[in-house]
């Protein structure tokens, strides 16, 4: 006899659900899948027709990725026999190593506007949410929505604006200029996320650290941050993502010192011609940090702190 | 540990009156038991002492302090919430020292393990110290919380009904304990409670509130054999008081409408007939309940006593309470 619960689902709706997942997984994995592949294959297979999905890996793709190359005469060449591995990689296409591409510096800035504007997306947001969720602030509702509605336009639309304003400012290609408005997109995400999370912490949590002896930001510091952890760790994942992957305002507002990682691979295309297994290198390695960030954040995500310390 | 002295204190919120005109002095080393039901003030009297809510208008004086303008930590009072209130991310243990880690108290780790261990073995929860607060029953959860308070030496400790949520044997235990270390520190414990064991074994005064006023303070036994309001009358005693219209058995005071008496105050074999319903037989005593011309009335007699319930029995008033028609005492 199978049993039968109210609250369980059957059988089949779990077969259904899991096939659905692993179908949804797939349509999204392959495309990564394909990327990742691509690094490693020489530029022939990497445009081969068919596909080809066995293929001799080759770490070329890394290599055109980090280093400029030049071409040298044979001479040249036979009197400079390759010191490395990486430059017997290059010697086959009768190319010596130039320097280091722009890459390193570019994905560098990439981590710092990315991170720098997520702490202070997360740092600003999570004291704005606290204030608007404990205090009594005249117009509160009004400032709440006008902060929201900071989100109800695409951002590109005040690209023209914005770029003037930076120029006289002079904050046009610089690391500040991006974090500030990485900054200004994220905080109306991070106020009303954290908001809703503070939110249903209890205030006795608050109140009984006040009596036992904290000030109120001791409280807010000792017993609130450590229950919104959660909630934080969500937040900070959107707003690093939007952050890392903003395309637009970096090709308008950055050119050179705080040009990211996303406006500078697509130039790699431009280099001696089609380098896709470059391209798809300097992808995979950008998908990184994103990808470490959430799966080390992963604890926070799942786990629910806040429940049955209070009896209601 | 601290005299502390209300004055005149008043609180509402919007149109509900929390706290209407209370003055009261708590004295040094006494513990004063709050009665009255939900919405009578209780626990706004707490808050309005710990901090936690700012009084409309009055005094609040700690130590000799007038304490309007210090915060919760300044006021240096220990509360157990009713919601326990515990931190979930922390441990027990980090629950208890939590207090005295506090930047007022900066207790020396070497104290901080002294003290928590103490209070856990008088709460019995030393095994529990190492577990999460939110992997805890509802009883050990409400031992915490009360710990968190004994761990500090403050000038009072604010209970709200601390012991409500334990089991019959665990409450009589910590009462016994609490009254003990109560005694012991000669601490100051303002103690809200519903029940009427705990308000007389442990109080030394005992306050009753009825819709924001405090209408009578006294000892628990004044508070028990002469209150001053039907209302008063009727906080204490289980089972309840017995109320009667004045006429029922006559020889009262001009402007008496109804009479009360302790089911103790109840002589029988002489005065009016009334029906024995329903016999009790409780061990030490046995208790009925009669009706007397339509009247509920509880009593209680000998054990030795072989009531019949369809019988009936001969009861008259021993010294009565009687009230007037708004219900004040007339003496």
């Amino acid at each position: 006899m199978s049993s039968f619960s109210v609250t369980e689902p059957s059988n089949r709706a779990k077969w259904f659900a899991g096939t659905l997942v692993i179908v949804y997984a797939l349509v999204t994995m392959v495309p990564l899948a394909w990327i990742m592949l691509t690094g490693f294959k020489s530029p022939s297979d990497a445009i081969s027709y068919p596909p080809k999905v066995l293929f001799e890996p080759t770490l070329e793709g890394y290599v055109n990725l980090f280093t400029t190359r030049t071409r040298q005469t044979p001479e040249f060449l036979d009197a400079n026999p390759p010191q490395t591995w990486y430059e017997e990689i290059v010697r086959e296409y009768d190319m010596v190593i130039a320097g280091p591409s722009k890459f390193g510096e570019r994905f560098l800035n990439s981590v710092i506007i990315g991170f720098g504007s997520t702490f202070l997306s997360i740092f600003l947001g999570t004291l704005s949410a606290y204030a608007f969720s404990r205090f009594k602030i005249p117009f509160a509702d009004d400032l709440l929505f006008f902060i929201l509605s900071t989100r109800m336009m695409p951002p590109i639309a005040v690209a023209i604006p914005i770029f003037l304003m930076y120029r006289q400012l002079g904050l046009s290609d610089t690391h500040l200029g991006m974090i500030l408005l990485y900054t200004g997109v994220n905080i109306s995400l991070a106020v009303w996320l954290l908001k809703g999370f503070i939110d249903e912490i209890p205030l006795e949590y608050e109140e009984a650290a006040l009596i036992d002896g904290y000030t109120r930001f001791q409280a807010f510091y000792k017993v609130v941050l450590p229950q919104a952890a959660t909630g934080i760790a969500s937040t900070a994942i959107f707003c690093l993502i939007f952050a890392w992957n903003e395309y637009a305002f970096a090709v308008l507002l950055t050119s050179g010192t705080a040009q990211t990682a996303p406006p500078f691979i697509p130039t790699i295309i431009g280099v001696g011609g089609l380098d896709w297994p470059a391209v798809a290198a300097g992808a995979t390695i950008f998908l990184l940090p994103v990808m470490i960030f959430t799966i080390l954040l992963r604890k926070h995500l799942l786990r629910g702190i806040t429940f049955g310390a209070v009896r209601k | 540990m601290a005299e502390v002295v209300l004055k005149n204190l008043s609180k509402s919120f919007g149109e509900n009156v929390g706290v209407d005109d209370i003055s009261m002095t708590i004295p040094d080393g006494a513990f004063v038991v709050l009665l009255g039901p939900t919405g009578a003030g209780k626990t706004t009297t707490l808050r309005l002492i710990s901090g936690l809510e700012k009084g409309d208008s009055g005094e609040i004086w700690i130590g000799g302090r007038n304490v309007a303008s210090e915060t919760p930590a300044q006021r240096d009072v220990a509360m157990v919430f009713q919601q326990y209130s515990l931190y979930p991310h922390l441990s027990v243990r980090d629950n208890l020292a939590f207090p005295l880690k506090s930047p007022i108290l900066r207790t020396p780790p070497a104290e901080i393990e002294r003290k928590v261990a103490e209070v856990a073995d008088v709460l019995q929860i030393t095994h529990k110290l190492d577990n999460k607060a939110t992997a805890l029953s509802g009883g050990e959860m409400q031992r915490v919380s009360i710990g968190r308070a004994l761990v500090r030496e403050p000038s009072i400790y604010l209970m709200d009904e601390p012991l409500s949520s334990l089991d019959a044997k665990l409450r009589t235990d910590l009462r016994v304990e609490l009254k003990r270390i109560q005694a012991n520190l000669g601490a100051t414990l303002l103690y809200v409670t519903h029940d009427q064991i705990e308000a007389m074994t442990m109080a030394t005064h005992v306050g009753v509130l009825n819709e924001g006023k405090l209408v009578q303070f006294g000892s628990p036994r004044e508070i028990y054999e002469n209150p001053n309001s039907l209302y008063v009358a009727g906080r204490l005693g289980l089972p309840r008081i017995n109320i009667l219209p004045a006429d029922v058995f006559g020889n009262v005071p001009s402007g008496t409408h109804q009479i009360a008496m302790r089911p103790e105050h109840i002589a029988q074999g002489d005065g009016l007939e009334a029906d024995i319903q329903r016999v009790e037989h409780l061990g030490d005593h046995n208790r009925l309940h009669l009706n007397l011309r339509g009247h509920a009335i509880t009593t209680i007699a000998d054990p030795a006593t072989d009531y019949r319930p369809g019988t009936q029995i001969k009861i008259s008033p021993r010294s009565p309470l009687c009230f007037d028609v708004d219900g004040n005492r007339i003496r």
